[in-house]
């Protein structure tokens, strides 16, 4: 049971800067899930509230008590990696009983711990095998298991999936969740997959250069994106991104791409007003661009044309790949389309879903 | 089909100087082999090869001969009670050693693996007199202590060397995990890292008991001519006498030396082919 403090953390290795003012309160029993790109400083921040790494700045706390100064074993935290890191010479057992022997733990009680964390990750039959004589899928249940029996405050996990093929990671991840539910503790998970991140975190921070750029819900960060990188980043196909002037007409806002030209809603013209006559950038999702002949109704839909570059048909949906002059971007539209390659297509922007961001400093305008 | 066959002449050239090499390589041993079973005046008198003409007379008198030289059982005993510590004490130290260049962090690290790695050229000759004045202040010289010492200062420059690059091939994950799991560095060095190098040392454990128990002048030098202390390089070297006569059972006397180190080999060569092909199969 633990909450965790990251105040103003910094973490500098020599000139360069991998966490910058790092500032998060998680709540005990919460999934937090960090995300980003390479080189974005998840990893470090994770390592950092490990242990492993040593804070430059600012202070890391568990519940109420600051860890800067304590080393890793006293933390009460458990990490898998991402290569699981067994150790190749133990049998599963020992790899999960190794934590507690040192700790001293009476043998009764390790063995205790050891098949129960056995059964609950159905590996009771693998406990003396060697982690070589594992498929992927097993050894990183193994991974898990060592951390389950040290029962411990916070869960580290640091892509824990990405050395699993396609169809394991999609079965792993949802039985990392209900080993959350189950567990009642705090996880935190480092991904660079951000559908990983929307599918297990209760929340997510979304990091970039080292710099924290939204934390959220994952409904929240889908809808409310702060700045063009979240949008950009989360959701796929990606968020579709158009350069476009803000004009004013007869009281009603535009924006205007030179070769389009589509009316802001009310509530969204209000928050535009400042940046009439401006330059800025209008993100669309995928599915907020629809067939005209298929418009859902009730959606504030505004009309426009482009040319069907590629489609790919994904059974209960299509991807057009559509071009506006030069511009590319992608429609998730209903498969009953007739688009047709090399052909106009009418489409509508749904605009109440329309997120305008400004040109310079990339922060969404709200 | 015809893949195979392809690649199996492709390979022809490859045995036939392998081949090459193991026959450079065996025809003297075996023909000390043979000599070793022949009289001496035969030795002396023909080739070894001539015993494939026949009529030809194999004895033991030779191995009678070295066998039952003066102090040869003691020199036996001797031989192993300097190899077995000189073969211990460097590769414990070149362990714990390379485990601290691997994987310790501290000031000057590199700057001194590569002075003991450096030592690796300096010719041990070099050595003999400054530490021969050193053992004689300290009353070192005659003792197996010193022999112990300066066998494991000669093999460690080559063990640390090894070991840190079988040490440092480790993943760092084991490192952290077992950091994480609350072992300190001696646990991890004990229960992690000795038994995932078993091979690097089964290897060093080859070359050095090889390289202690063949030594003559290691010994020679530190040990003088002492026959209670002598080893059995020492002990068969005398069985000469100064003008080099009754060389010939030198023969035997080689092969009952070699025993022992082709023992040590054989039982541990499956860790050495193991230790040699560790990093090209995928584990």
């Amino acid at each position: 049971m633990a909450s965790i403090t990251f105040e103003h953390v910094w973490k500098r290795f020599g000139d360069v800067i991998a966490v910058q003012d790092l500032d998060i309160f998680i709540e005990d029993q919460e999934f937090l899930v960090f995300v980003g790109p390479s080189g974005c400083g998840k990893s470090t921040s994770l390592r950092m509230l490990a242990g492993l790494d040593e804070i430059t700045e600012g202070t890391i706390k568990i519940g109420d008590r600051v860890v800067n100064d304590v080393p890793p074993k006293d933390r009460n935290i458990a990490m898998v990696f991402q290569s699981y890191a067994l150790y190749p010479h133990m049998s599963v057992y020992d790899n999960m009983a190794f934590g507690l022997k040192l700790r001293k733990t009476p043998k009764q009680e390790i063995d205790k711990r050891v098949k129960e964390a056995g059964s609950l990750l159905g590996i009771e039959n693998l406990l003396d095998r060697k982690p070589k004589q594992l498929s992927g899928g097993q050894r990183q249940r193994v991974a898990l298991g060592r951390a389950i029996v040290r029962d411990p405050a916070v869960f580290l996990m640091d892509e824990p999936l990405s050395n699993l093929d396609a169809k394991l990671r999609v079965q792993t991840r949802s039985e990392i969740s209900k080993l959350h539910q189950r567990l009642a503790t705090t996880f935190i998970y480092v991904t660079h997959d951000q559908t990983e991140a929307m599918t297990m975190g209760s929340r997510i921070c979304v990091l970039k250069d080292g710099i924290m750029m939204q934390i959220d819900t994952p409904q929240g960060l889908y809808d409310y994106p702060d700045n063009v990188f979240v949008a950009g980043f989360i959701g796929s196909p990606a968020m579709n991104f158009f350069d476009v002037t803000m004009v004013e007409q007869d009281g009603d806002l535009y924006v205007d791409s030179g070769t389009f030209r589509l009316k802001l809603p009310p509530e969204k013209a209000q928050a535009a007003k400042p940046y009439a006559g401006q330059e800025v950038v209008c993100g669309v999702r995928p599915e907020d661009i629809h067939d005209r002949e298929f418009t859902p109704p009730g959606i504030r839909a505004e009309p426009m044309t482009a040319e069907v570059d590629v489609t790919e048909l994904m059974g209960n949906e299509v991807f057009v790949y559509l071009l506006t002059g030069k511009k590319q971007f992608i429609a998730r539209v209903d498969p009953r389309t007739k688009a047709k390659v090399g052909k106009e297509m009418d489409v509508v922007f749904n605009m109440e879903n329309v997120h305008l961001f400004d040109r310079k400093t990339e922060d969404v305008i709200r | 089909m015809s893949d195979r066959l392809q690649r199996a002449l492709g390979r022809i050239p490859l045995h036939l100087v392998l081949l090459l090499i193991v026959l450079i390589w065996l025809v003297p041993s075996f023909g000390l082999l043979v000599s070793s079973f022949r009289p001496a005046e035969a030795i002396s008198s023909s080739g070894w090869w001539t015993v494939f003409d026949p009529p030809t007379e194999f004895t033991l008198d030779l191995y009678e001969e070295a066998l039952t030289a003066q102090n040869m059982g003691r020199s036996f005993i001797n031989s192993l009670f300097i190899t077995i510590p000189a073969t211990i004490i460097p590769i414990m130290a070149a362990a714990f050693a390379a485990y601290a260049f691997a994987w310790l962090e501290f000031p000057g690290r590199n700057i001194l693996f590569t002075l003991v790695v450096g030592l690796l050229v300096v010719p041990l000759q070099l050595t003999f007199i400054p530490i021969l004045q050193l053992y004689n202040r300290v009353g070192m010289t005659g003792t197996f202590v010193g022999l112990w010492l300066a066998h494991a200062a000669y093999g460690m420059p080559f063990a640390v060397y090894l070991l840190r690059n079988s040490v440092g091939g480790l993943p760092r994950d084991l490192f952290e995990s077992a950091y994480l799991d609350g072992a300190s560095s001696f646990d991890i060095f004990y229960r992690i890292v000795l038994p995932l190098v078993v091979p690097a040392i089964a290897s060093l454990v080859i070359f050095q008991f090889l390289w202690v128990w063949n030594d003559l002048l290691v010994a020679l030098i530190f040990l003088g001519g002492n026959p209670s202390v002598a080893p059995m390089t020492v002990t068969i070297a005398n069985l000469v006498n100064s003008l080099g006569g009754g060389w010939q059972v030198l023969t035997a006397a080689a092969f009952i030396s070699m025993a022992l180190p082709l023992l040590v080999f054989f039982s541990l060569q499956r860790y050495f082919v193991r230790g040699i092909l560790a990093g090209s199969v995928k584990g």
